[in-house]
């Protein structure tokens, strides 16, 4: 098999890879699409496969070691796949990202001890300081993805007692001058090892990117995690494309910057709908501002209502949009909305779902969890194809929501002012599903929750929903 | 006339390479969002081609037992990339069938 011949089917596979992006644009391409994604992935595998088999004699060791690692890390992976929660999904991406970044790290180092291996270099030459510059890249990106991954898959978890792992953010004075030391000390180190290919340089730069990943991850809030994880996503494909550049891989740049691109635009929306800014985000350090609770929040009155009298209002409604929150696939309700949901259509009631960006914990995290509990994933929709129905709407029910539906973000002044919102107080009726009054992450008071026009139904979300579907039957 | 250099070419193809990200990306459903992260992920594994050669190709110690470890790293997630994607997937498919009879008019999309 000639390199040319090699170097096309790669091709193909960057096609491949392509087109599987290119199917998410509707659910119903998006099977055909990862399959595409499948298959460029084998076609590149195989070819490989075939291009070590030519270019060695001997492929016994080698070879087996390569399938003993293709059995064990595929076996994990499958079973993984197979076995992990919905709700768990953010977890799994983070530890999946972190899975490339060590990766990228260890390939960098295979190749700086023997070029000649990948043909980076003739056997006994230097490696080209090209070359240097992107494998030191590599490993680096390659490093901060891996243990900043670790750092948001504890975090995102929430089971650990480890301080590092906990949803607060971890602070310490001086924490951005610590950060810059560290990345001028991997710039200088960086240098010595362009100019002399030094081991102990390159192990540098590659340790200090293991702690800057740490230590850019750690003052991230829980809140804020869906930004993290956007972010990690497209450092990791990042990683890829510097692999790519050292070996001189086209396929490798291609897929890299595929991700590194789809990882970049979620962080942006996911910035936007948090009402962050990019640059903050990138350079990490956020969420950490202490907000202050309002100390009057307590004293208010509100209407509240039990589940029956929803059921009442919900089963007199001619429209209805259910507007889920992360609350809500906590308390596993989502079977009960759904249930809910087909009460209502029954009764010929119009019913759709609204869902915020930052419904879930990863962006269309919320999708998933509604999809998971057979919704119709026609009778979903985005922020802003649904935010100028709520005006015409009888009645519009939130479930464990809060900063998402807050009108504060009308309010200049306001810690949340400018993010964009779902406009639930617009509606004739809001009927609010909570445990209880405390604030949502911004820390802000809901000034939705005392308006005339809004009934709050407290207790849990699958016990209250549960509920109300049984009082309709007898509305 | 000299051949331009790797890196350059190699960087021809990384902007051209981003350009289409973006443009692709946008056209994503939001609705599928997480499933279009876990696809990254599987494909982002793509590494797994330079793992294959530090495992097989290279010579000491160092170098293949790097090499095999990334192998292993790398095919955890494109074995369980594309899985969990597929696994995602069918959710949303399961409601299209259910769902047909009422859209089957207007589902030109």
């Amino acid at each position: 098999m000639s390199i040319n011949l090699v170097t096309l089917l790669y091709l193909v596979a960057s096609v491949c890879f392509i087109q599987a992006l290119k199917g998410l644009s509707h659910p119903t391409t998006s099977i055909r699409g990862n399959a595409f994604g499948m298959a460029g992935m084998a076609i590149a595998m195989v070819t490989t496969a075939v291009l070590i088999v030519r270019l060695i004699d001997d492929a016994g060791t080698g070879a087996t070691l390569l399938l003993a690692g293709l059995v064990v890390g595929g076996g994990i992976g499958t079973v993984m796949a197979q076995r992990v929660a919905m709700t768990r999904m953010p977890e799994l991406v983070a530890f999946m990202h972190s899975m490339i970044g060590l990766a990228a790290v260890f390939i960098a180092i295979a190749a700086v001890a023997e070029p000649h291996a990948f043909g980076v270099a003739p056997r006994g030459a230097p490696i080209p300081t090209g070359n240097r510059l992107e494998l030191m890249l590599g490993a680096f990106i390659g490093a901060i993805t891996f243990s900043g991954s670790v750092i948001a898959f504890g975090k995102l978890s929430g089971k650990y007692r480890f301080r590092l792992f906990s949803g607060s953010p971890v602070q310490f004075p001086g924490q951005h001058l610590v950060n810059l030391a560290l990345a001028v000390g991997a710039v200088a180190l960086g240098a010595l090892f362009l100019t002399s290919e030094s081991w102990p340089a390159f192990f540098g730069v590659v340790a200090i990117a293991f702690v800057l990943g740490v230590l850019i991850i750690i003052p991230i809030g829980g809140a804020d995690m869906p930004v993290v994880v956007s972010m990690l996503n497209s450092y990791s494909g990042f990683a890829a494309a510097g692999i790519g550049f050292s070996l001189n891989n086209p396929m490798l740049i291609i897929a890299g910057s595929l991700v590194g691109s789809s990882g970049a635009i979620l962080s942006y929306i996911m910035c936007r709908a948090m009402n962050r800014s990019f640059i903050s985000v990138i350079l990490g350090g956020f969420g950490g501002e202490a907000v202050t609770a309002s100390a009057d929040a307590a004293q208010r009155a509100v209407r509240s209502g039990s589940a029956d009298d929803a059921a009442f209002i919900l089963g007199n409604a001619e429209t209805v949009i259910l507007v889920p929150g992360y609350g809500l696939a906590v308390a596993r309700a989502q079977h009960a909305v759904k249930d809910l949901a087909a009460k209502l259509v029954e009764r010929g009631v119009t019913v759709k779902y609204a869902i915020h960006p930052v419904a879930g914990r990863m962006p269309g995290h919320m999708n998933v969890l509604l999809a998971e509990a057979e919704v119709p994933y026609d009778q979903v929709f985005e922020m802003d194809e649904v935010n100028g129905e709520f005006g015409q709407t009888d009645v519009v029910v939130v479930l464990g929501a809060n900063d998402v539906v807050n009108p504060a973000a009308h309010t200049p002044g306001s810690a949340i002012f400018g993010m964009p919102i779902l406009e639930v107080s617009r509606a004739r009726t809001v009927i609010v599903n909570k445990r209880s009054m405390a604030a949502g992450y911004a820390g802000l008071d809901n000034e939705l929750f005392y308006m005339d026009k809004t009934m709050m139904v407290f207790g849990d979300a699958k016990k209250t929903v549960e509920e109300m579907v049984k009082a309709l039957d007898q509305v | 006339m000299d051949v331009a250099s790797h890196t350059v070419t190699n960087l021809i193809i990384f902007v051209l390479a981003l350009y289409v990200g973006y443009h692709v990306v946008w056209n994503v459903t939001p609705a599928l969002h997480t499933p279009l992260m876990a696809v990254t992920n599987a494909i982002s594994a793509i590494v797994i081609v330079g793992a294959m050669l530090a495992a097989a190709l290279t010579e000491t110690t160092l170098g293949r037992v790097m090499g095999t470890a990334a192998v292993a790293l790398a095919a955890v997630n494109v074995f369980g990339g594309f899985l969990v994607t597929r696994r995602m997937l069918e959710m949303f498919r399961k409601k299209e069938r259910r769902a047909a009879p009422p859209t089957a008019a207007g589902a030109g999309s």
